[in-house]
């Protein structure tokens, strides 16, 4: 039987402490377009992603009508295009275009996947897709793009670091008008998964079903208001187990939307990726969960082990809570996207340094920090390059999404707008690391690789 | 053959205490054909908060149209209309 104080726990939820659906996110498999003919190839891609996508917002739609429940974005992400390109020869950027128009097509906020993975080396179509990246993403709007540049069982492909240094300052540049949007829709991954359902790093991995839909839940916001009617001197166990509890039931939630949309649209579920996404919206912020348990402002010493027992907490209950569990699955400190890390990047309370301490225990990795604009495209590479081998030897995923503010002067800030947000320029280090990055090769695929 | 589970969906109300909102709640559903099944009703310090639960099997429109009715007759309230399987998905195991 419904009891009351669950019914008034649930609206609340909603209602007061922004938990919604993040996203749900249909992946489509891409590997049956692929044509000699660049021309076919699009538009058997532009054909195949409307006829899966057609009902995929008005499915959503429903689904928030009868929860109750907002489902924030609709999104795509598709077989990395590289692999296309390496097919059908020609400029990949116009895939990128294809892709642009079918997200337009269908109604959906962002289409990923304009992707390459180069973690050993380069295929063919893998270098074209890379060069064409700054340009793609300055001629579309809703395309977004991911490069995989290592792995714990490949190493680091330092050439591919290299190259990636170059792009994010082009993308930067060629969008400077624009906010230099084009270099927050390209993320650099170690360890990439082939499930994430949240962008920009979302595509659809060799490994998956033809098309599958899988759902992010997010809820910050609720986790820190529970632990906000905690008392102030409840040991950390205790807190680990609130914040256990409500993973799940916020886990529950997600499984119910996800599964009962892909059930609508005949296709298979996918997997629920149970990250805390932030919002640059008050009530929405990793980062004043993080001072809830008891930081006096996130960057603080403590962030790292508190943001470890956050992400452990969210996994344990989320895993309990659904058989298929998959993606990033952790908590996302996106500085530009969360206001209490905003406000710690501001005050300078969090640096860069601290947030490259915070990924090896969190989800994900430095995540959209704004740097200077005249920052040399050899420190955007080591910064990948530093991720990247948190990522190879923890075995875990890490990403670089960083968007140098061409022509904005220090002290002032960027705004995306949307759940993009804003931010300000952070200070980066001023010694030269090219030496070490214009030697290119790999760095060899370290011990823990060796696991059979 | 056993019979079909009733679909339910779960009603609340919350807002300032006037004359007349319980009665506009009820009229609103019974205008959509969702029968009342369950009805828990306070004043805490001059706020009303109703939960309704009711069954919508015999809906004549849509779940959302449910809220938009009862808005309608009691402007200013705040009125959530959700289906039970999210409370039954969140706080059972």
């Amino acid at each position: 039987m419904l009891n009351m104080s669950d019914i008034m726990e649930t609206v609340t939820m909603i209602q007061e402490e922004n938990l919604d659906i993040r996203t749900i996110t249909m992946g489509i498999s891409l590997t049956d377009c692929a044509d000699g003919d660049i021309k076919a190839s699009c538009t058997k891609v532009y054909d195949k992603i409307c006829r899966k996508a057609e009902n995929l917002v008005s499915t959503g739609e429903s689904i928030e009508k009868k929860y109750g429940i907002p489902i924030v974005n609709k999104r795509i992400s598709v077989t990395p295009i590289a692999q296309l390109a390496g097919a059908s020869g020609g400029n990949p950027a116009e895939y990128a275009h294809t892709l642009d128009r079918a997200a337009k097509t269908v109604g959906v906020n962002f289409i990923g996947g304009y992707s390459a993975l180069v973690h050993k080396g380069f295929s063919a179509g893998d270098r074209a897709l890379i060069d064409s990246i700054p340009q793609a993403l300055a001629e579309t709007e809703l395309v977004c793009s991911s490069v995989n540049i290592g792995s714990t069982r490949a190493g680091i492909n330092m050439d591919a670091v290299k190259l990636m240094g170059h792009q994010i300052k082009r993308a930067a540049e060629l969008t400077k008008d624009n906010q230099c949007i084009g270099a927050a829709k390209l993320v650099v991954f170690c360890n990439a998964v082939e499930d994430n359902p949240f962008m920009a790093g979302a595509f659809h991995g060799a490994g998956e079903a033809d098309c599958v839909l899988s759902a992010g839940v997010s809820g910050p916001g609720v986790v820190r208001s529970v632990l906000s009617r905690m008392p102030d001197d409840a040991p950390l166990n205790e807190v680990a187990e609130a914040i256990k509890k409500t993973a799940f039931k916020i886990t529950r939630m997600g499984q119910l939307v996800g599964s009962e949309a892909a059930e609508k649209l005949g296709v298979e579920f996918g997997i629920i990726d149970l990250s805390l996404a932030p919002t640059p919206a008050v009530g929405d912020s990793v980062a004043h969960i993080l001072e809830e348990i008891g930081l006096q402002q996130c960057g603080a010493h403590g962030t790292t082990a508190a943001l470890a027992m956050l992400n452990d907490a969210v996994k344990k209950g989320g895993v309990m809570a659904s058989s298929s569990v998959g993606g990033l699955s952790g908590a996302f400190i996106p500085v530009s996207e969360d206001a209490g890390m905003i406000a710690a990047a501001r005050s300078g309370a969090l640096s860069i340094e601290k947030l490259e301490a915070m990924t090896a225990v969190c989800s994900v990795g430095l995540d959209m920090i704004v740097i200077p604009g005249d920052t040399e495209d050899a420190v955007i590479s080591a910064i990948i390059a530093d991720e990247a081998a948190i990522g190879m030897i923890n075995s875990k995923t890490t990403a670089v999404r960083v968007i140098p503010a061409i022509g904005v002067p220090e002290g002032e800030e960027l705004n995306f707008g949307g759940l993009l947000g804003y931010g300000p320029v952070m200070k980066l280090r001023k010694e030269s690391p090219a030496k070490m990055i214009n030697r290119g090769g790999r760095i060899p695929a370290p011990i823990q690789s060796l696991k059979n | 053959m056993a019979a079909k589970p009733l679909s339910r969906a779960v009603v609340t109300v919350i807002g300032k205490d006037n004359v007349g909102i319980l009665a506009g709640v009820a009229a609103a559903l019974a205008e959509a054909g969702a029968s009342v099944i369950e009805v828990t009703q306070s004043v805490i310090e001059d706020f009303f908060c109703m939960v309704v639960i009711v069954n919508i099997d015999n809906l004549k429109c849509r779940l959302d149209e449910v809220q938009t009715g009862i808005l309608k007759k009691c402007p200013g309230m705040e009125v959530h209309v959700m289906h039970e399987n999210i409370f039954n998905s969140m706080h059972r195991i």
